[in-house]
């Protein structure tokens, strides 16, 4: 299950976020990371520091790309610019499967560079399937895209966040990048139970992991990426691991960003989640 | 939904109460966003909002140090607000989101007055680092080229990562005192929740002086570099540029000048050997 059609056929193992207070280390002591995940847009650039850094890492590791602007849910099509960047960027760094979120952001060209959630209504899912195909098509890559953490919800959805999100998946027949902690920020702020999400989704579509710390204030909480995973989202994963195979997983840290050492250990402490799952081999809807 | 989360913050960096057509806020949102035992809707939008505006004011703090040290932190923050109200992202990246703001101040001087010329050239001088950053870098005008090409038709272009700037202020000069030991430009794009705006205090720069000055802002090794141009040099650099063949460009150059013309061959060349060594020059397809 875990190499699938929507991550390429790979098996990639825990990768940590390329970051750039990283780079020196990276570049100078060349540590054993088994994949590096990019945030696309950083790179998609004529030239410069972040393309010559980008080609060096290229030497030596697997790259896959994320990106944060597609938004899939938006009404516009997609910006042919945009495409455009993002292919000649896929040519270079020959990412396996390219990732972005299940969102909005953009509304007739103006930009709101942030991950805005969507009713969870059949028009938009069909509709943000289409583009899903739209851009998957132009890039001739497979695409996963990510449920995002939510701070509200809209009287228009007819469905759930996960019925939503296995919608939109089956109608693009794409890969879904299941974002763990996302789904515990959420259940948090919009009082349902995380497992429910994890069990009630195509498990054979995830094509890759996210986790993430996060940061809970008095009322709500906040996908802050600043934190180590917090327990209860290594629950999670462990949980999401037995249902959907040991998956290619990514760490994201991204404010405050400690050494690459501790970013990177942070990361490896999934391999004991993975082996706990793979001990246990629960089904579905057993672990609350 | 758009409108709702772009709307400007109110003082405190809350959501503004009341909606552009005198409604209140909280009814508008009402019958689109969920309450929860928590939360009202306003409240919930209210997240959104902040971290649209925290996202983009610490991006354009990030793009424009020297600007923020110049204006100090009130006056600063209140072009910015007023620059995203007016002008908002309309690219992809965030890399773009100063482009506008040199034309920006030059139509609102009110908002930098009386030094609305300092802001200015300060803006224009740290987007063309923003350019000599990341825009691309073409192919090199080549001795090989220059020796196959007619001396008299030939013209040139400069590389697109970089810009030259006539400036009223030393710019360079008060921009490397505040950028002292930054090594980004910018915040890089994330997923991440920006929580709140930086409250770092800028770091006094010293003044910023009163100088008439040509100069150029490029990268090489892909590092950023600023270099003063003497005024005909730079008058030759514009109209290779603007694509002009390299007779008439050295005309217009050497306008008024007081160089003997043994003298003003000698800086020409001079000029050209530096400009190929630091690679400015390309071949221009006609």
């Amino acid at each position: 299950m875990p190499a699938n059609r929507f991550n390429n056929h790979t098996e990639l193992g825990i990768g940590v976020g390329l970051r750039v207070p990283h780079y020196r280390h990276i570049l100078s002591e060349k540590p054993t990371v088994a994949w590096f995940e990019i945030i696309s847009e950083n790179f998609m650039v004529d030239g410069g520091r972040p393309l010559q850094v980008l080609d060096k890492i290229l030497e030596q590791y697997q790259v896959v790309q994320h990106g944060v602007s597609m938004y899939f849910g938006s009404a516009d099509r997609p910006d042919r610019t945009h495409l455009q960047k993002l292919k000649r960027l896929v040519k270079r760094t020959k990412t396996p499967w390219l990732s972005d979120h299940l969102c909005w952001g953009s509304v007739d060209g103006t930009y709101t560079h942030d991950l805005l959630p969507m009713p969870y209504t059949f028009e938009a899912a069909k509709r943000t399937a289409q583009k899903i195909r739209e851009v998957r098509d132009f890039l001739e890559v497979p695409i996963c895209v990510e449920n995002v953490s939510s701070y509200m919800e809209f009287h228009a959805s007819e469905m759930t966040e996960w019925e939503f999100l296995s919608e939109v998946v089956e109608l693009a027949d794409c890969g879904i990048l299941l974002d763990v902690n996302n789904i515990y920020v959420s259940s948090k702020n919009h009082d349902f139970n995380p497992y429910d999400y994890i069990d009630n989704i195509p498990h054979d579509r995830v094509g890759q992991m996210h986790v993430a710390g996060h940061t809970k204030f008095e009322k709500y909480i906040l996908d802050t990426h600043d934190h180590p995973v917090l327990d209860p989202v290594w629950k999670m994963y462990r949980h999401a691991t037995q249902l959907c195979g040991v998956t290619a997983t990514l760490l994201e840290w991204d404010d405050r960003i400690p050494s690459f050492d501790e970013v990177h250990n942070e990361a490896l402490k999934a391999n004991q989640f993975i082996d706990q799952a793979r001990a246990e081999h629960k089904k579905p809807g057993k672990r609350r | 939904m758009h409108q709702a989360v772009t709307r400007p913050l109110a003082p405190g960096d809350r959501t503004d109460r009341v909606w552009s057509d005198g409604r209140k806020t909280a009814k508008v949102i009402a019958p689109l966003v969920k309450a929860n035992d928590r939360l009202e809707a306003i409240e919930r939008l209210e997240i959104y909002n902040r971290m649209y505006w925290y996202r983009i004011l610490d991006c354009v703090a990030d793009d424009c140090p020297g600007l923020r040290a110049f204006l100090g932190d009130e006056k600063f923050w209140k072009l910015a607000n007023a620059y995203l109200a007016t002008y908002p992202s309309k690219s992809y990246t965030l890399r773009n989101l100063c482009s506008r703001l040199p034309k920006f101040i030059a139509e609102r001087p009110e908002l930098t007055a009386p030094f609305t010329k300092q802001a200015l050239d300060l803006a224009r001088f740290e987007w063309a680092q923003v350019v000599a950053f990341d825009d691309a870098a073409l192919p090199r005008l080549t001795k090989k080229a220059i020796k196959a090409a007619n001396p008299e038709t030939l013209r040139v272009r400069l590389q697109p990562h970089l810009t030259l700037l006539h400036l009223s202020y030393a710019a360079d000069e008060y921009v490397l005192a505040v950028k002292r030991g930054d090594v980004a430009l910018r915040g890089e794009a994330s997923q991440a929740v920006v929580q709140r705006r930086e409250k770092k205090k800028t770091q006094k720069s010293g003044a910023l002086k009163e100088e008439a000055i040509d100069v150029v802002v490029h990268r090489s090794d892909f590092s950023i570099y600023y270099k003063r141009l003497e005024p005909e040099a730079a008058r030759l650099l514009e109209a290779l540029g603007k694509g002009l063949p390299l007779p008439a460009a050295c005309a217009r150059a050497m306008r008024g000048s007081k160089l003997s013309e043994a003298e003003q061959a000698a800086k020409i060349q001079a000029w050209f050997s530096l400009w190929m060594r630091l690679g400015w020059l390309c071949p221009r397809e006609n």
